[in-house]
Order: C-alpha cells, then structure tokens, then sequence
C-alpha cells in the first residue's frame, strides 16, 4: 500500500502553494497572488545574515581566556564548576604535564601521585561510561548533537527557526531563533518583545500555557524556563526576571515539554533522564514519573482531552500515561523509536511515526477514565505508507517520501501534515467521525530551494485549518485550508464545544480513500 | 558483621515503628493531632520560641530523647563489640575488682537522645509536621518507591550535621552525664582510658562512624514512619455525592463540606475529591447537577458551590483586612481620627473561622502571662506594620512605630487623653519602658517580624482556596454541555463576581512588599515546604480558573449580570490581556 501514489502531482518548480480552496490546492509563483484575507497573519523572514551568531562555542574561547597563572586552588574549583567531577579530574590530569612543559608557568605542580590517580579514576570514569554509552548509544553525544537528533524540527543545528508555538487562543506566537532568542509576534500590537535570557541556550521547544494570556515555557539546554509576557506591556525586552527557572539535577537537555490543556501541569523530557518531570510551575517543584527502560525520554505530547500523554524514549519503546494516576502502557516498537506522534481532537486516537519506517501508525484509546483495563486492539494499525514514490511531471521525474520527520493534526482533525526526510510536506484529509478516515489532500511546496523544518496548525482559526511552515531560508509562511467543517462538533483545546457549521458543503472528497477504519 | 548490622537494622525495623507509634499514642499526642493540614507559621522570631518552649513541644521532646536512647541502645546491641554493655568488669590500681563505666556505648546512647532533641526542635521549625497534598495523584507504592530516595539521602546528611553537633556538645559538656552515670550506677571510671571528650578520644573514625550509621538508622526510621503516614492520610477518597440511605447521608460530599467540626483533614479530603470529581468523573458530575427527586431543588450544587463561594468570601475579607492594616499604618496621620479607624477595623477585625486559625493568638502558651501577653499579642496578631518594617530609616523610627501600632496602645492613648494625669503618667511611663526595651537590639531581634512570613501565614490554608476554585471552574465548564436543568447558571453571577473579587485582592496583595518574593527553594529536607508557594499556586489556579470559565462561555457571558466594573475586568479576560 503506497498512500503517496494517489496524491495529485508535486508543483512544477518555482510554485509555492498558497491555500486550499474549493477541495484542491491553489498554487502561484509569489506570495503576492494570495488571496487577501483579513484573519492571515504577518509572514515573517529571518535571513540568516541578520541574526548574530556566536561565532565559536563557549569552550573553545575559555582556552584562548583562561589565565594560566591562576593558582591550583582556583583553576580546580573553575573546573569543578563548569565541568564537575570530570573536569576538575581533567583539570588536575593536565595541570602536571603542564608544570613539566612550560617551566614559566608560576603555578605550583601537582603531586605526581595526584595526577596519576586522577588519570586513573578518569580513565576508570570513562571506561565506565563508555560500557554505560554502548548500551544507550545516545548518551555518548554532546548536548547540542542530542537535541538535534531529537527535535521534532528537521536538521535542527542548521535552522534558523528552531521553535515555533501559536498562542493557543489568541492570534500571537512566538518564535525561537537561532541566536537564542524569542521574538513574540501579536497581529494586534505594535510591540515584538525579545525573550533573552542566560540560561536560554539551545532552545529545543516552546510553548504557551493554555488559559492563560502571558506565560510562554522553554526548553533550554540546561533548564526549562518560564517566561511571563504581560501582553498589555509595552517594554520590548522583558528583564529576566520575568523568567521562573525551572531546573533539576541530571534532567538535562530538555527537548520536549507539553502544558496539560487545563494549564495546571508541565511535563518536561530530557534524553538523558528516564524520569518523566511533571512540574506544579506556580510551586516550582516537580514530580518525577521515574520508569526504568528506554535510556531517557525524548518527546512528549498530551492529548488535547488531557487524559493521555504519549512519552517517548531513545530505545525501541515508548509509553502512554494516563494522567489521572499517572500509570503507563509500554507499547514496544520493532524498528526503531518513536519519532513524533500527535492525538485527535477528541483524545481517542494516537497517530505515530517510528523513526527508519515510512508508515503512520494508529492507536486507539476506548478506555473509560478511571478503569486500569486497556479494551483498545493489541497492536497498531497502519494507517498511511509514505514510501518513495515517483511522479512523472513535465519537469521530469520526481521522487518524494520517506521517513516521516514529525506529524501535526489540525484542532478540528480534519487535516494532517507529515513532513517527510527529503523535506516535504504531504497533506491529508481526515475524519475521525464516525470512523476514521484518511484520504489524499496534497503536496505544501515552498519556494525552490527552501525545505520545511517545522510546522504547526494554529489551534483555532475560523476558516477551516490554517498551517504555519518554518522554511529552511528562515521564512514563515501561513497556509490556510479552506473548508467547512464536516458538521460533527468537536472539541476544541479547551474544551469547549465548536458550533456546528450551518451550512453543510456536498461531499466532495477525492473517491480514493487511503484508509478507512474497519466497525467490528 | 557489618551485613550482620544491617539485617539486624532491617529486622529491627518493624518493632521499632510499632514502639515509635505506641509511644506516640500513649503520650496524648495522637498523630491525627499532632499532624495538620494547614501549617502553623511563626511571624517572628518569638513565636518561634514560644512554639519551641510550649509544654506540648517539651513532652514531645522527651519522648523523642527516650525513643532515641532507645533505639541507640538497639544499635549498639547489634554493632557489638565495644559498644555492647554500658559496665565491665575491670581492675583498679590498688588491684580490686570492680565495674568500670563503658564510655562508648554511653556516648551511643547519648548521641540517640541529642539526635531525638534536635529532631523534635527541627520539626517544629521545618513544619515536620504539615502534610501537603500532592497535585500529581499516584498509586500509594509508586509514590513510596518515588520518595525512597529522597528520605534515605535526607536522614543521611540531617545524622551527618547531628552528629557533628553532638560532638562538639560533648567535647565541652561530655563530663557531665559521665559522672552522673558513673554516680547513678555505681560505676568508675578507668584510668587507663582515654576520656572520649578529648580531642584524641574523638578523633576515632570508626566511632565517628557508627554513631553516624546509628543516627541515620534512628532518623531514617522516623521519616518513613512519616512519609508512610503522610501517603496514606492525603489519599484520594472518594465522597459519594448522595446516597439512597438516609443513615449515609452524613458521609456524603455536601456534608462534609459543610461541617466544620470534623478534622480539618476531612474537609480538605472532601475538597480534594470535589476537585478531581469535577475533571474527571462525568457521571459524578451528573449527580452533583441533578435535582433532588420529590421538590426539584438542586440541594447538591446548591451546597458545593455555597462552601465553595464562602471559603473564597473568606479569603477575601482575610487579604481585605490584612491590606486595610497595612495601609492605614503606613501612612502619617492625626490620632483621634486614627484611633476611630484602627478600634472599628479591630472590631470588624479578621473574620473568625477555624481556617484562621493561624492568626489567633496560642493562648495556651507560656507567655500567657498578662505582661507578656500584651507584648506577644500584636506579634502573634500579624501586627502590620512588622511586615512592612525593611529599611533601615524605619528602623530608626520603630519605637514611635510601635507605640501606634496596637489598637490596644490606641484605645489607651484616647483614655489617657481625655481621662485622669494618673493615667497619664502610668501611660508615659509604660512608653519608656517600651522605648527602653525596643532599642535593645535582642529584644528588636525577637520581635522583629520574618520577613513574607505573615504572607505565608494568610495563604496558610490556601490549598482549600484552590481546590475550591478548580472545582468550581471546572463544574461551570462541564455545565455548558452537561447541566440539563440550568442550575449552575443561577450561580454564574456570584461565582463570577466571587472570582473577580478575589483576584483584586490578590493582586493588591501581591503589590505589598516581600509578598511577590520567592522562597528559597530547600531540596535536602524532609520537611514539606509547599507552604512556602502556596499563595504563587493560589494566584496561578485563580486566573486558570476564570480563564477556563470565560474561554469556555466566551461572548455569551455577555448576557449575564454583572456590575460595570466586573465587566470591565471580565473584558480583560475574554480579549486575553490579564
């Protein structure tokens, strides 16, 4: 089953997708032929020269710094600060042979003894963790290399856009960039706060806080922060006291955090630490759902009824909590990790992606809150098959899919976006009731040259679903889908019921359905 | 022998705590007493001390003393060797034998009390004995197998800064229990020994050692008890909303959020279960909307949302008053009219209900005397302008501060004003005296209010507030879809404007200094700190919730009635800008 096979063909070169309209997807050469409509909101483009990169890391310039003649004392307490227990063994490792080579150097020279049993116990240290790396390979990368790896944003160390969320109620996001700063964008105002803080290093995710107008959390190399925008302010650089730090020993980095949808709770991941941390942010202290297996847990997603949290680890296994006593079903990959998963609307379906595979996978959930048994089937389903698939254009052939890099379904579910590894987005269309459903929508296509990295529906715009694509050339773009709802009424991010559309639009669905759910 | 030691240790366990509970149960201290849901919070450093030197906080000392020594005594039983009998036989110089004093298991037993003692006092400062209710539920052995860790590290490095202590007490007061022993007992004392209080008798690792261990046993064995009585006691329990049987009708959710003569631990579980019914439990939330079967009244949301609504009422005229305190002692003004202000918002005063409980002054205490009481009084009242004393230029100003500061004070100026000179004079001569006593800098240092502590004291029970709220905002969401007879929109207005209110008063509250300070946050104690934050949860859960009720009504909120200024303030909240 190839799902890709009955999408309509990519855009010819030099087309850029621009909405859907009438059942099919308009297309134009630039972003002037859009259609005018007073609910899209500002495009925006960072190009990459404009931002101030660091230009090197922060330990290649400590050598170029690091005053040599500081005594032993000093540079071991320095070492131990930044490098802990293994830096200040490095440090004392090195400061011997230092004391031989260079007989200018004031410093006093380590007893030859100290450095030795140092050499050693590093050695033993990293012979250990080396054993410890071999059985989770990825605790062997360095920070940066982890959030890469894990990131639900394609190629995350080259982006220019590193996160991105919408506000989930009203029309502001905000936006992550690559020096490591945030800019929040409100259509209603005339002021764009930039976020910066110190420990705002590495920013893997963002999020706002739902039912709750100011609270923005981040997830930063070393901590999660949380920021306080007061949206009536004027001030463009919010101090950083505004910012709650929100930190525990051995959880970092962290590379995914989710609000629950009633706001209450955070729940924050790091792939080094295989405790799940749900934090009570207002308290500051923090709950840690410590599960041994899977080496660390990389994404997390709650869905949108707040029942479920899907967790997922760097091994060939994730886990499903329920959140009203915090239990969990382990659900065993065969290939790979999970990479991304998203929920429908109504909390009962898990759609998921396993990282070396092509396919979408479902679960559902017909459990009633509160009972412990799981009635759902056993095993997932395959819903959709991304392999690679050719299509004959007067451009020449053209070949799209592959592994799927992250998945997003609109509030309403009834889009889904799957941005595949040769950078694609494919579109489908989806119903969920009264049985779930997958049909072929199309290809979303940037300028030439320009790959998504990220993307994000906006949780409730009026029209139909509107998607929000972070190109690789440091562009953000909207691409509304306009289309009436179905007329079942779902349930939006809060909760509250969206009002059935009135009039109701003749089916016009393409007639290929890629997937159709089977009533037992 | 050392995993001798620690079977031994294992399997001492269970008769220990069985003793440790008896113990407690037998010196009038119940653990249901003894252990409170709403934190007990000293406004300055001499609540502190009358805290630490009520009698109730003596018994429980020496309970603990005894438990220490007795558990002391076990270990050393199990260590063996030279710490196994407190007498041996031994032979003098003159060549007779006799009993000759064991200084190291006396040291054993010894540190066993000191550690007891200093528990007992930690406790009290720590608040050891406030239980907070988690906001993630788990399973009980989950949550045990969760906070192992944490209690094993704890009891670790509290034994570590014990037994430092204790060494240092008996290095310089070691010989007195020594000779009262040796006295008591008959014992003698070697000379051939060295004395343990010397540099070189406490130089010895090894004994460093086991007393460590057998601290971290003794300890170790008190905070599980702990920990295991906390996890059980703020369980979820489940109310039924209404029963069949009127013999039930008692247990019932309503009720028992109704009374207030129960525990408060009860009230708080009702609460708790009201909270989580809300989110989670449709069926349940159908019961508390439904209406009563002859009559048509909806009795249960008509109780739920009343306690609900007069619990934050209450908290509200608390912040009202504390803020009205605040203000009019802050600012410069005439006497007569001044002291009109002060006795009427004395005798309006702070509402009194069992949740205020903090601010009514321990008349039990030993500075129950009348002299004292009139000096502890204002100190235990919260007196205002305590909170707001900071800078040193107010400092300066304290002693005139302080004779304006108490309504007592007030009310006598005004007779002595209008009154006799006798009692005038008695009346200046009262003032030198506390102008003698306010520059003393010890006394200025007892009584010079904790900085965010009467802050902490007025969210205190703020863990109801909160449940209250989310409860509440989470019924009025459900009801948009699920109430079929429209019972909670009669209530609208009032929990809208109840909500309104209060998030004024927090704000304005939040505007007085060291009330947005954050605590310092203390991972390494057993102690729950959660007391700290709890006015930070208040405030976050209060928007949260009137958030959640106007996301979820939206434009049709509209429609209901409201004053102008509410409405204002709800715009606000429906355009997103609080």
């Amino acid at each position: 089953m190839c799902s890709l096979a009955l999408f309509p063909p990519p855009l010819p070169s030099g087309q850029t997708t621009l909405c859907e309209s009438n059942n099919e997807l308009l297309s134009g050469t630039s972003t002037e032929d859009r259609p005018k409509q007073e609910s899209s909101p500002l495009s925006l483009y960072f190009p990459r020269e404009s931002l101030k990169l660091h230009s090197r890391t922060e330990s290649s310039s400590k050598a170029a710094f690091l005053d040599h003649s500081e005594t032993l004392w000093m540079r071991s307490a320095a070492a131990w600060r930044d490098g802990g227990l293994t830096g200040l063994l490095t440090e004392i490792t090195n400061s011997h042979t230092e004391g031989i080579n260079s007989p200018v150097s004031c410093s006093p020279a380590v007893p030859k003894w100290l450095s030795v049993s140092s050499g050693c116990t590093l050695a033993l240290l990293r012979w250990i963790s080396s054993f410890h790396g071999s059985l989770f390979p990825h605790l062997t990368l360095s920070s940066e290399d982890m959030i890469a790896e894990f990131s639900q944003v394609l190629n995350w160390s080259d982006c220019v856009v590193r996160a991105f969320s919408w506000h989930p109620h009203t029309d502001k996001f905000a936006v992550a960039l690559l020096d490591d700063s945030i800019k929040i964008y409100n259509p209603k105002s005339a002021t764009t706060p930039t976020l910066k803080h110190r420990l705002q290093r590495s920013v893997a995710a963002v999020q706002w806080k739902p039912l709750c107008a100011s609270a923005l959390a981040v997830a930063c190399q070393n901590c999660l922060l949380v920021w306080h925008v007061d949206p009536c302010s004027l001030s463009t650089r919010p101090s950083s006291g505004c910012a709650q730090v929100l930190s525990h020993p051995g959880h970092s980095p962290v590379t995914s955090i989710a609000w629950s949808p009633s706001g209450s709770l955070l729940v924050s991941a790091s792939p080094v630490d295989t405790a799940v941390m749900v934090w009570d942010v207002a308290a500051e202290s923090c709950v840690p759902l410590q599960r041994l297996g899977g080496g660390g847990v990389t994404f997390l997603s709650w869905s949108p009824d707040g029942s479920h949290v899907l967790a997922s680890t760097p091994s060939t296994l994730f886990r499903v909590w329920e959140t009203r006593m915090w239990t969990c079903e382990r659900w065993p990959c065969v290939k790979g990790r999970c990479q991304s998963g998203c929920w429908s609307p109504d909390g009962s379906r898990l759609l998921f992606t396993v990282q070396g595979e092509t396919v979408i996978y479902a679960l559902t959930f017909t459990d009633a809150p509160g009972s412990r048994l799981y009635s759902g089937p056993q095993a997932a389903a395959v819903v959709a098959d991304l392999s690679e698939t050719t299509f004959n254009t007067p451009d020449g052939d053209i070949i799209v899919g592959g592994e799927i890099q992250s998945l997003s379904w609109d509030p309403r579910g009834e889009r889904l976006a799957a941005v595949d590894r040769p950078a694609i987005i494919a579109v489908f269309k989806t119903r969920t009731n009264p049985i779930f459903e997958l049909l072929p929508c199309g290809f979303v296509q940037g300028e030439p040259g320009a790959e998504p990295r990220l993307m994000q529906f906006h949780p409730n715009f009026q029209h139909g679903a509107l998607l929000t694509v972070c190109w690789s050339t440091g562009r953000i773009t909207h691409v509304p889908f306009y289309f009436l709802s179905t007329g079942v009424p779902h349930f939006g991010l809060s909760g509250s019921p969206l009002l059935p559309r009135l009039q109701e639009r003749p089916s016009a669905f393409a007639n290929q359905s890629l997937f159709t759910e089977l009533i037992s | 022998r050392a995993a001798a030691s620690i079977a031994w240790a294992v399997l001492l366990l269970p008769p220990i705590t069985a003793v440790f509970i008896i113990l407690s149960r037998f010196s009038f201290l119940h653990p249901i007493h003894t252990i409170s849901v709403i934190p007990t919070i000293a406004c300055s450093k001499i609540a502190l001390l009358g805290q630490l030197l009520h009698p109730r906080q003596f018994v429980s000392s020496v309970v603990h003393c005894i438990m220490g020594i007795i558990v002391a005594w076990c270990c050393a039983i199990t260590i063996g060797g030279r710490y196994e009998t407190l007498g041996y036989p031994c032979i003098q110089s003159d060549g007779s034998p006799q009993m000759c004093l064991n200084e190291y298991q006396l040291i054993l037993l010894l540190a066993g009390a000191f550690v007891g003692f200093s528990h007992s006092l930690l406790g009290v400062i720590h608040n050891m004995n406030y239980v907070s209710f988690h906001t993630v539920q788990q399973y009980k052995y989950l949550r045990f197998k969760g906070s192992l860790p944490l209690v094993v590290k704890c009891s670790a490095i509290q034994a570590l800064y014990s037994i430092r202590n204790y060494i240092v007490v008996y290095f310089f007061l070691g010989y007195i229990p020594r000779a009262w022993i040796c006295k008591t007992l008959n014992l003698h004392l070697t000379s051939s020994a060295h004395p343990l209080d010397s540099i070189a008798g406490l130089l010895d690792l090894s004994l460093f050692y086991h007393l460590w261990i057998s601290a971290t046993f003794l300890l170790f064995t008190w905070y599980i008890t702990l920990l295991l009585f906390r996890i059980f006691v703020t369980e979820v329990y489940s109310f039924p909303v209404q029963s069949s049987f009127t013999e039930d009708a008692h247990q019932c959710l309503p009720k028992v959020l109704l009374t207030d003569k129960q525990p408060m631990i009860l009230k708080f579980l009702a609460l708790q279960d009201l909270a989580l019914l809300s989110q989670h439990s449709p069926s349940r939330r159908c019961e508390v909307f439904s209406l009563s079967q002859p009559g048509g009244h909806p009795h249960n949301w008509n109780a739920i949302s009343g306690e609900c609504l007069s619990l934050l009422a209450d908290l509200t005229q608390r912040l009202v008053a504390y803020h009205d305190t605040v203000a009019t002692n802050g600012r410069a003004k005439s006497l007569s009219t001044g002291s009109e202000r002060k006795t009427s918002s004395e005798t309006s005063g702070i509402p009194v209900s069992p949740l205020t409980a903090p601010f009514t002054p321990d008349l039990d205490s030993p500075f129950a005397s009348p002299a004292l009481r009139r000096l502890t009084a204002p100190v235990e009242q919260c007196s205002p302008w305590h909170g707001t004393v900071q800078s040193p230029h107010i400092m300066r100003r304290a002693p005139k501060l302080w004779s304006t500061s108490t309504g007592e004070r007030r009310l006598m100026e005004d007779r002595s004003l209008r009154s006799n000179k006798h009692c005038r004079i008695q009346f200046e001569l009262n003032r030198a005296v506390k102008n003698f006593l306010a520059k003393r800098v010890l006394i200025m240092y007892l009584f010079n209010k904790l900085p965010e502590a009467s802050s902490q004291a007025l969210f205190a029970d703020s863990q109801a507030h909160i449940w209250a709220l989310e409860g509440l905002s989470y019924l009025v969401q459900a009801s948009f879809s699920e109430d079929h007879f429209g019972v909670v929109q009669t209530a609208l207005p009032s929990i809208l404007s109840c909500m309104l209110v209060l998030q004024e008063a927090v704000d304005r509250h939040f505007k007085l200094p060291h009330a947005s300070s954050k605590p310092v946050r203390s991972t390494s104690s057993i102690g729950d700190s959660t007391y700290k934050t709890l006015r930070f949860a208040l405030r976050a859960t209060l928007k949260t919730a009137i958030y959640r009720i106007t996301t979820t009504f939206g434009d049709h909120l509209n429609a209901v009635q409201m004053s102008a200024e509410h409405r204002k303030r709800l715009q606000q909240f429906l355009e997103y800008k609080e």
